[in-house]
């Protein structure tokens, strides 16, 4: 049972996960076709209210909405908004809890704000990003992603490198891999991976070398090159030295292991260039899917005014 | 079409056994190819769960008398619905309808002929696909009350019904036997 809210990882089951990402795959053949457009949700409205900047989560919700036929509102707290005016998120919320929406996709840079939303609001609210808190449908679309192509997320060695502490991004997926049976390792300077880490049920290394060889998945975080001047690490070439995943690191993986990333790069940092081009990563792929998994849960979560019944 | 689950149905009589059922997918068969003067351009597309089945044995049927390989095909039309909001949403299983059906014949199957709801959410899914020059409908049984003006091309066998009452068709491929049984809701 999804419930009427998607706020974070922690309430999907491993059935949840299972059923949204089968009928992800069944959405994507639509996909495939001449006539995209789906008449599911016709009638019904859906609002991306942004508060933090987004291409790719913003636009594949947008389509995703428009695909099965809902209309779209498009918000963003900016200066061309009623935000720029002092406008609180509560006023907000109740603004468009008062012009109908059926859905409301939130982005915020504050940790809970989807939670504070969802209790505002009757409308079903979406989580797409709060803080360093949780990303839920960027996990999901990375384990369509890596059921894709291993079949079976259970027992696969997944490695989630980079700056831990500030990302939502790994967060998620820790969740959503460990629900569905993955083995996740967490890599990354000490001074980027929280102290609560302990207790997600990853393992923590510091070392990315020694893990390669046996490694599945290789999920790398982006620096938030923002984070340079809080001094969490010496300096970018250092990090590219230690944890960037360049052509030699690549090249100790196994044949059929996977890059993945959430985007956007900094290529040669994390990554380097031939690394996100190469046949091992999926980065597109994890976009393309997103697509596909939001069109799944919004079916799933809109599809009846009651909520899902498993 | 709503079938009550197993636990809610008071049987009251099995209308059609294995062999009617063989017999009438046989005839219908052959009234498909004689109504299209062939096989040429012919789709056969099952309207899952149980039209799935049936249109690869009308397939195989019209491929043994004919001797020729009919493409066929299962349409899930769970997303076209008119009733997503009433029944909430069901898991969805995969289309696959063979190649390119733009000026083909597609015949839709389907095991029984309700209220005509899902044959006009099974076009909007068709036409979604492409162009077909004609769709016309099959089913193996039709039982009446329709809430919309469609009819079926080939009928299985048509049962007189009233309202309240419950068809339900099993298949061997999905329910272990074939037959046809007409109960109420409990």
């Amino acid at each position: 049972m999804i419930g009427k809210h998607l706020l974070s990882m922690n309430q999907l089951t491993a059935h949840d996960i299972t059923q949204i990402l089968d009928t992800a795959e069944s959405l994507r053949r639509v996909t495939d076709r001449p006539i995209k457009k789906l008449p599911t949700l016709r009638g019904r409205t859906v609002c991306n209210l942004f508060y933090e900047a987004s291409t790719r989560t913003r636009i594949s919700f947008e389509l995703a909405a428009k695909r099965l036929s809902a209309d779209v509102i498009n918000f963003s707290a900016d200066s061309r908004s009623s935000v720029a005016k002092g406008e609180s998120f509560k006023d907000t919320a109740w603004t468009l809890e008062a012009m109908g929406v059926d859905a409301i996709i939130v982005r915020h840079g504050s940790s809970g704000a989807p939670h504070q939303l969802a209790q505002w609001v009757d409308a079903h609210v979406i989580n797409a990003g709060d803080g360093a808190h949780e990303h839920p449908t960027q996990a999901l679309l990375d384990l369509f992603s890596i059921r894709e192509r291993f079949k079976e997320i259970e027992g696969l060695k997944v490695a989630i490198v980079g700056d831990i502490i500030h990302s939502r991004v790994a967060r998620s997926n820790v969740k959503g891999l460990i629900t569905m049976g993955a083995e996740v390792t967490l890599v990354g300077p000490a001074t980027l991976i929280p102290r609560e880490a302990a207790s997600w049920g990853a393992t923590i290394t510091h070392q990315l070398d020694p893990l390669l060889e046996d490694l599945d998945v290789c999920y790398l975080l982006r620096v938030q090159k923002e984070r340079q001047n809080e001094q969490l690490f010496p300096s970018l070439r250092e990090y590219a030295n230690l944890w960037g995943l360049d052509a030699r690191r690549m090249s100790k993986m196994k044949a059929d292991a996977l890059v993945m990333h959430p985007g956007p790069m900094n290529r040669g940092v994390e990554i380097a260039a031939e690394v996100s081009e190469s046949p091992r990563s999926i980065i597109l792929d994890q976009v393309a899917n997103g697509l596909a998994v939001r069109m799944s849960l919004l079916y799933l979560m809109l599809g009846s005014n009651e909520g899902i019944d498993a | 079409m709503a079938r009550a689950p197993e636990r809610d149905f008071a049987l009251k009589a099995r209308v059609m056994g294995a062999d009617d059922v063989r017999r009438a997918l046989t005839r219908v068969s052959h009234e498909i190819v004689e109504r299209n003067k062939g096989t040429d351009d012919l789709v056969i597309v099952g309207i899952r769960t149980r039209g799935a089945p049936l249109a690869d044995r009308i397939a195989t049927a019209i491929a043994g008398f004919e001797g020729v390989d009919l493409p066929s095909g299962a349409l899930d039309v769970t997303l076209y619905r008119d009733d997503v909001a009433l029944r909430g949403p069901r898991s969805l299983e995969a289309t696959t309808v063979p190649g390119d059906i733009d000026g083909r014949i597609v015949v839709l199957v389907d095991d029984v002929l309700f209220t005509g709801r899902t044959i006009r959410a099974a076009f909007d899914a068709v036409l979604d696909m492409g162009r077909p020059r004609a769709i016309r409908l099959a089913v193996l049984v039709d039982r009446g009350h329709r809430e919309l003006p469609i009819r079926a091309d080939h009928v299985g066998k048509n049962l007189p019904t009233s309202a309240e009452e419950v068809v339900q068709v099993h298949l061997e491929e999905i329910d272990g036997e074939d037959a046809v049984l007409i109960g109420e809701h409990r």
